[in-house]
């Protein structure tokens, strides 16, 4: 209404259009600030549903009580009893450094391995590198669970199940193809005047990619880091068809056959179990949000 | 004419010692005065031999079956074909120790896989002997082994730095995909159960029953038919809910937008098991605060079995999508917030220069800027929304219970419904089927992608 009001005042007072213009001033902040009250109200909504299933099990961690009744977000009574319990009366401590383990070697082994594979694919040309590109494309596609269930009767036979050195090296292999593409398509972004450089100067392949591609990887090797060093803390199916015996679980299944319980009376233990597993992990993805993020949208560029 | 070529019995065409080679590995390699290659090969026909030999039952007049004699390579072969002969059964003696086809039929596949690559081996030899005598009887001064495999060697690096990734994946990964794909054929399944029972090809057979008993077809296309509602719903959602996150972060006016930003990306960055085990939790019909709540508010008169209830499948699965969402939109939010930041502000300022508005800004810049670099993301996120398993069975399990469909509950998608049948159902020769049906739905859209993408191309 100002703006259309404005020319005709122009011409007739400059007092009056003094007054229009701390009007527009006036009016132009106060449609900031409602649409800027309306933001921050959206903002806060959403920040509620994220945070409330967050803060519920968090809370429902330090409720007295056993079941999932008693769980409250905020308890009036807290108690630690469940993480002592956790420790004392669960096996909780065993599964732990079981996906310690397995977490370990999964995220040093894919990071060798596709580092490896990822910069000979992406820098030397050798017969049979287009198929072996493809091939390991199509392996890719095909469902975990096919292989899962394969490995599982394969392991059988072979004597190689309830082993979580086994386990791992399923994990590094179901992985390998995909980290593989990543890193080959990371390289390939990599300028390769420097390798002809250090070439022409003698070096080695070897020498070349440990001293000159590898520091340069450096971003994608976090993130493949990260990513299979979290995978088998989450992971389900693998080690629930390679894991037998008590004393070779994983937190994930351990958590899980706690929740299975159809009375949920050791829900509370569980709200204790889940949150020890995930704080480490979300405060790693908080402070690593940039890399994971670029490692990403890297992998969707090149496939 | 020259000297060398004299040395090396003059004359003799090329075919010969690669016939010789074809025969006993290395021996055309000796006929072209090369011990050192000859040897090479030979261990190879040794190890292949001696390997047959020690692992069989082999002595002279014997009377020769597969079955008893073959060493890892015949009898592997032969399991692999007849996946066993031999039932397991009871005599006065008591049971016999009958064939696991199974296990024939995995030690088959490795002693297939091991042939072929011997077949390499033995197809380089041939080659390299017919090759060799070729060279020289036009002339070519005769090579020493040793700087033939100098030569090999300083060519084989990236064979050599790849062969323990590729080991691994041959037998962690391709030689199960070949097994599951074998299995697809057989009648192996909860009735038929070694070493109680022998296994048998059975050709097409399971495909048949999938696409002409009606319950399975019923299922099929029921279970398929929400797996792709699933995935397109829950991408589409996820990415239209982070995308207005990130343009809503990305506002001058937003007060302390890194605080924001990482309380949103809380859903991510907290393992997807501990989530979906919480919210499962949450909507508990029994127990579970959310029914509760909604009885105390007078909202409902009594709980509600959100993911218990037959008569509501859609609840069930309205509500897995909303978690979902719960879970997704904070990944397509940081993506989007990354490519707003990289838009330069001057397309802004150009727009606002020809009076474009806030809506239509976003509309004609932020809109096709961002969907430019994030289309590829959204069929990844296609794909592995598809096989989502995690958020389905942690979830609901497939619940509620679905009286139509076999083995598998209203909110199943293919890979949980797969998961039931193999695991809980142990009808393993239909799991290996659905396998190959995902894969080939799976492999569809991602060969798709990626002809769009430059990634092939270059390869």
């Amino acid at each position: 209404m100002t703006t259309e009001q404005a020319p005709t005042l122009t011409a007739s007072d400059p007092a009056q259009r003094a007054r229009a213009a701390r009007r527009r001033r006036r009016t132009a902040p106060r449609a900031d600030r409602v649409a800027s009250a309306f933001l921050h109200l959206e903002l806060l909504v959403v920040a509620a549903i994220v945070v409330f299933p967050l803060l519920w099990i968090v809370g429902a961690s330090f409720s007295p009580g056993t079941g999932l009744a008693n769980a409250s977000p905020i308890p009036a009574d807290a108690t630690v009893e469940h993480y002592v319990s956790l420790f004392t009366e669960t096996d909780y401590g065993r599964w732990y450094l079981n996906s310690l383990y397995v977490a370990t070697l999964n995220m040093v082994g894919s990071v060798v391995l596709s580092a490896l594979c990822g910069y000979v694919f992406s820098r030397v040309r050798f017969r049979g590198r287009k198929a072996g590109l493809l091939g390991i494309l199509i392996l890719q596609m095909f469902p975990t669970f096919l292989t899962a269930i394969a490995v599982y009767m394969l392991f059988l036979n072979f004597g190689l199940l309830d082993s979580l050195t086994g386990l791992a090296l399923v994990s590094i292999a179901a992985a390998l193809p995909y980290n593989t593409w990543l890193m080959k398509g990371y390289t390939d972004n990599l300028p390769s005047s420097l390798d002809e450089a250090a070439a022409i100067d003698g070096a080695s392949r070897w020498t070349i990619f440990v001293r000159i591609v590898l520091p340069l990887m450096r971003p994608m090797l976090t993130f493949v880091a990260i990513t299979q060093f979290t995978m088998p803390w989450m992971d389900f199916i693998l080690p629930a068809l390679l894991l037998q015996s008590p004393e070779k679980q994983t937190v994930a299944l351990g958590l899980f056959a706690m929740i299975e319980d159809v009375y949920q009376n050791a829900f509370t233990t569980f709200a204790a179990g889940a949150v020890i597993l995930a704080v480490p992990i979300t405060i790693l993805y908080i402070v690593l949000q940039r890399y994971l993020v670029t490692g990403a949208s890297a992998g969707a560029e090149k496939g | 004419m020259s000297t060398a070529r004299q040395a090396v019995r003059p004359g003799l065409p090329a075919p010969v010692p690669g016939l010789a080679s074809a025969l006993v590995w290395g021996s055309g390699q000796l006929l072209n005065r090369q011990a050192g290659k000859a040897a090479f090969f030979f261990a190879f026909f040794a190890a292949l031999i001696g390997w047959e030999m020690g692992t069989g039952n082999y002595y002279a007049g014997m009377d020769y079956t597969p079955r008893a004699n073959g060493g890892f390579f015949i009898r592997g072969l032969w399991g692999l074909f007849t996946l066993g002969t031999q039932p397991r059964q009871m005599t006065v003696t008591g049971l016999t120790e009958g064939d696991n086809s199974i296990v024939l039929m995995a030690n088959g596949l490795i002693a297939l896989l091991t042939l072929g690559l011997l077949a390499i081996i033995w197809i380089w030899g041939v080659r390299d002997a017919a090759n060799h005598r070729r060279a020289l009887n036009a002339g070519a001064a005769p090579e020493t082994s040793r700087a033939y495999f100098k030569r090999i060697w300083d060519g084989a690096f990236a064979y050599i730095v790849l062969s323990p990734g590729m080991v691994l994946i041959v037998f962690m990964s391709v030689l199960p995909v070949l097994f599951g794909i074998l299995v697809a054929f057989t009648d192996y399944n909860r009735d038929n159960l070694p070493p109680k029972n022998l296994v048998n090809w059975v050709g097409f057979e399971n495909f048949a029953t999938i696409f002409a008993v009606p319950s399975w077809t019923a299922t099929f296309i029921g279970v398929l038919g929400w797996t792709f509602v699933w995935a397109i719903v829950a991408t589409a959602t996820t990415y239209a809910a982070g995308f207005l996150q990130a343009v809503l972060l990305a506002n001058k006016k937003v007060r302390f937008p890194r605080v924001w930003r990482s309380v949103f990306l809380l859903p991510w960055a907290v393992p997807g098991i501990v989530s979906a085990l919480v919210f499962r939790s949450m909507f508990n019909g029994q127990f579970g605060p959310i029914s509760q709540w909604l009885v105390d508010v007078g909202l409902t008169d009594e709980r509600v079995y959100w993911f218990t209830d037959p008569s509501h499948p859609n609840l069930a699965r309205a509500v897995a999508l909303l978690v979902n969402l719960w879970l997704g939109f904070p990944f397509f939010m940081a993506l989007v917030g990354g490519v707003l930041t990289n838009i330069p502000d001057s397309y802004y300022e150009a727009a606002r220069m020809d009076g474009a508005g806030p809506l239509q800004q976003l509309r004609h810049i932020t809109l096709p800027v961002v969907h430019k670099t994030v289309a590829p993301l959204l069929i990844l996120a296609f794909v592995s929304n598809f096989n989502n398993f995690g958020v389905i069975y942690f979830l609901t399990q497939g619940g509620p219970d679905n009286a139509d469909y076999r083995f598998a509950g209203s909110t199943d998608l293919l890979i949980t419904w797969l998961f039931h049948l193999t695991l809980d159902n142990r009808l393993y020769n239909i799991g290996a089927v659905m396998s190959m049906l995902i894969f080939v739905i799976v492999g569809t859209i991602s060969v798709w992608n990626l002809n769009r993408s430059k990634a092939i191309r270059e390869l």
